[in-house]
């Protein structure tokens, strides 16, 4: 099986990264996980704990469509329904979509990509995710108090989000919750800008980075700008529910459009936070399993720095019907955005053009991805449309066009576990299961979604338990039943997969013939990801290295380097608190 | 250090021109003084890259024909392990639980958070770790 997989078995050992002559001794078992500041081992919890939520998430998304299956449910009370679908939000965006991306996989993946030892700050990063850990527990600890979970939506629009209305502590537990996640979110993203600005390696110019560290620069980028105005408008909400300022009620004077605004200038920015690093997953995917480099290198760049730039001045198409925002610029701006992003897919499509496909379990994600993506991308640029949105707003047509999206990126994210995952764990998973998982969760995925943009446009709203009895409706609504059915078995493949695969196909270092540098280290990289360094000549050294006769062109200057003697072994100290004996001035931390 | 810093002042320029358009525009403040702090944050840093990449040489990972020889030397020092991340992040939870919960719950947090603070500080000037 593993040699099936893996036609570059003889390239990847060839003899680099090989030789365990520096094994990392440090304390092992439940004391490692606690005090590791290894970016990988913090990547991996990351990741493994954005899965766990991903599943109770998506739990609470299979009792609502259950209850939703006929037009007066019963499965669920009204109460309940209310803090189902609050919480099936808040844990798919805050504590599965996001960190799963920028804490997880970029985490483990970035600082490799660019040669770098470890995350800029190592014990920031811990600290993320520990912040992490505990804000998704805090969050979800309000099912065990007596007034449930939070009900107010995971927007928590102003005036029903106030200590009148939404009494109780599951909702202090949910602010609490983001207060911890959003700090964890902003530390992610300081360490990953300042490793992407400091730590690469000799040669890795910004220009040759590759395409998945650049969206993860922008994302940290976006997280910077996004989540502290988040954090602010959360402690202001905890201050009107209980210090009675009244800064989101009309009472005292104050403005309950002002949450909304707040909210949606950290939510759009945050929907760009989620989808740019899934974006970057694709492009790398796509460009390994076409055999080509990635077409339109700057332009990608380009596309993304523009989509990070017009992000924070779309928000307030979420508040078309607010009637107090200013709809041209919002309108303009939102549609702006379908330029970078049809850039995006026209460069995907040209990476594939005349490719050597390899229609592995990732490159299947990453092709769902695209298709899915484009569905939800299009009804996207109806919905910027405000006398659309008038018509369609906080109907199923709104629910059934992010939901395009965010299972475009789920698509993607398990394309990139596929993808990357013998790397981080130095196993493959299984191909028949995981090509198993991808029908089940592509096809489940269109029949989830296309009942509902009908219902939309029919005009069923959102965030309902119960809807009246039309033999149209009720059909529309098992179909999206069946389809959430099958996202969910697609999900227990995965979790079988794992747990079948483990240990089991051996990877290698390079199973898949890939280009970026972190496929030149061992499958899992040491301590300090490398031995040594190849020359970095363009945005694909591991190619260059293991394809002399196929190079890149060079990126910016530097056309001669072809004749440069081949790579010496990198002398790279990475000194090491009580490990190796040094100076410790200077300590970057 | 060039690129970064133009990344970062382009990025504080958009922001510049589109909130002005936005707030004389629209009249409305919330947007308008978001737009006018995301402008800041880019410039702040972006500035200061800017300021330091005319002052410095090129380094190695600005300069694409570098070899990996330039690298050589000390990247940095990371600590290998340490304990005080997690009693920090534990020291979080228990202050956020306490504003759910009741004040009590600051003993131990602010305990957990002000040993992680001292522990933390103190390790990283002595070098050693855990």
């Amino acid at each position: 099986m593993a040699d099936l997989l893996n036609p570059a078995a003889e390239l990847a050992d060839d003899g680099h990264g090989h030789g365990h002559h520096e094994e990392h001794h440090g304390p092992t078992g439940i004391l490692k996980w606690m005090t590791t500041t290894d970016h990988k081992i913090i990547g991996l919890s990351y990741t493994v704990t954005s899965v766990a939520m991903l599943v109770i998430g998506g739990l609470f998304a299979e009792i609502i469509r259950a209850q939703l299956a006929t037009p007066d449910g019963h499965l669920v009370s009204l109460a309940q329904y209310n803090e189902l679908f609050t919480m099936h939000g808040s844990v798919m965006i805050y504590l599965f979509a996001g960190p799963f991306a920028f804490g997880g996989l970029a985490n483990i993946i970035v600082p490799i990509q660019i040669g770098a030892p470890d995350m800029a700050f190592p014990r920031l990063n811990a600290l993320s995710y520990w912040l992490y850990l505990t804000g998704a527990i805090t969050m979800l600890l309000g099912f065990f108090t007596s007034g449930g979970a939070a009900n107010f939506g995971w927007v928590a629009y102003a005036p029903l989000s106030n200590s009148l209305n939404t009494p109780g502590a599951g909702a202090d537990l949910w602010i609490g919750g983001l207060l911890l996640t959003g700090f964890s979110a902003i530390f992610t993203g300081v360490n990953l800008t300042a490793t992407i600005f400091y730590l690469r390696a000799p040669g890795m110019t910004m220009f040759r980075m590759p395409i998945f560290t650049w969206n993860m620069l922008v994302t940290a980028i976006l997280i910077l700008l996004a989540f502290p105005v988040l954090t602010a408008g959360l402690i202001m909400l905890y201050c009107d529910r209980h210090f009675g300022t009244h800064i989101f009620s009309t009472a005292g004077g104050g403005v309950p459009v002002l949450w909304q605004h707040i909210f949606w200038f950290w939510g759009h920015p945050e929907v760009y936070i989620l989808a740019l690093p899934f974006f970057g997953m694709a492009t790398e995917i796509i460009a390994v399993f076409s055999k080509k480099p990635v077409f339109g290198y700057k332009s990608m760049v380009f596309a993304t720095l523009s989509i990070g730039a017009l992000s924070l001045g779309v928000w307030a198409h979420h508040m078309f019907t607010t009637g107090v925002v200013l709809l041209p610029f919002f309108s303009i701006m939102s549609l702006l955005i379908a330029v970078p992003t049809g850039i995006k897919i026209f460069n995907w499509i040209g990476t594939m053009w005349r490719g050597e496909l390899w229609f592995s379990t990732a490159m299947l994600m990453s092709l769902g991805f695209l298709f899915t993506f484009l569905i939800g991308g299009l009804t996207g640029v109806y919905l910027a449309s405000p006398p659309l949105d008038f018509f369609t707003h906080d109907t199923y047509f709104v629910v059934a066009h992010f939901h395009s999206i965010v299972m475009a990126l789920v698509l993607a994210g398990m394309g990139g576990l596929y993808f990357w995952g013998p790397k981080i764990t130095g196993y493959m998973l299984n191909e028949r299961l995981g090509k198993a998982q991808f029908w089940l969760l592509f096809i489940g995925t269109q029949v989830f979604t296309f009942p509902q943009y009908i219902l939309g446009l029919d005009g069923m709203p959102r965030r309902v338990p119960l809807y009246i009895h039309n033999p149209e409706w009720k059909m529309l609504n098992e179909w999206s039943t069946i389809g959430a059915v099958m996202v969910g078995i697609s999900t227990i493949i995965f979790v079988v997969n794992v747990g079948y695969s483990w240990k089991r196909y051996p990877a290698g270092d390079n199973p898949w013939d890939a280009q970026t540098l972190e496929w030149f280290t061992t499958s899992p990289p040491p301590h300090h990801n490398f031995y040594r360094l190849p020359q970095i000549r363009s945005e694909r050294p591991t190619w260059d290295y293991n394809h002399p006769e196929h190079k890149s062109l060079a990126h910016g200057a530097g056309a001669g380097a072809e004749h440069q003697p081949t790579p010496l072994a990198a002398a790279v100290t990475v000194l090491e608190h009580g490990q190796d004996e040094g100076p410790n001035e200077g300590a970057n931390e | 250090m060039k690129v970064e810093a133009k990344i970062l002042l382009s990025l504080g320029t958009f922001f510049g021109v589109m909130c002005a358009v936005y707030w004389n525009w629209s009249l409305e403040n919330a947007g308008g003084v978001m737009m006018f702090a995301g402008m800041l944050l880019c410039f702040l840093p972006g500035s200061y890259y800017y300021w330091w990449s005319r002052r410095m040489k090129v380094r190695p990972e600005d300069d694409p024909n570098s070899t990996q020889s330039e690298g050589a030397g000390v990247v940095g020092s990371f600590p290998s392990t340490s304990i005080f991340p997690f009693m920090l992040g534990m020291g979080a939870f228990f202050v956020v639980l306490a504003l759910v919960f009741g004040i009590w719950f600051l003993v131990p947090g602010l305990f957990l958070a002000v040993w992680a603070f001292l522990g933390a500080t103190a390790e990283g000037r002595r070098g050693g770790h855990v």
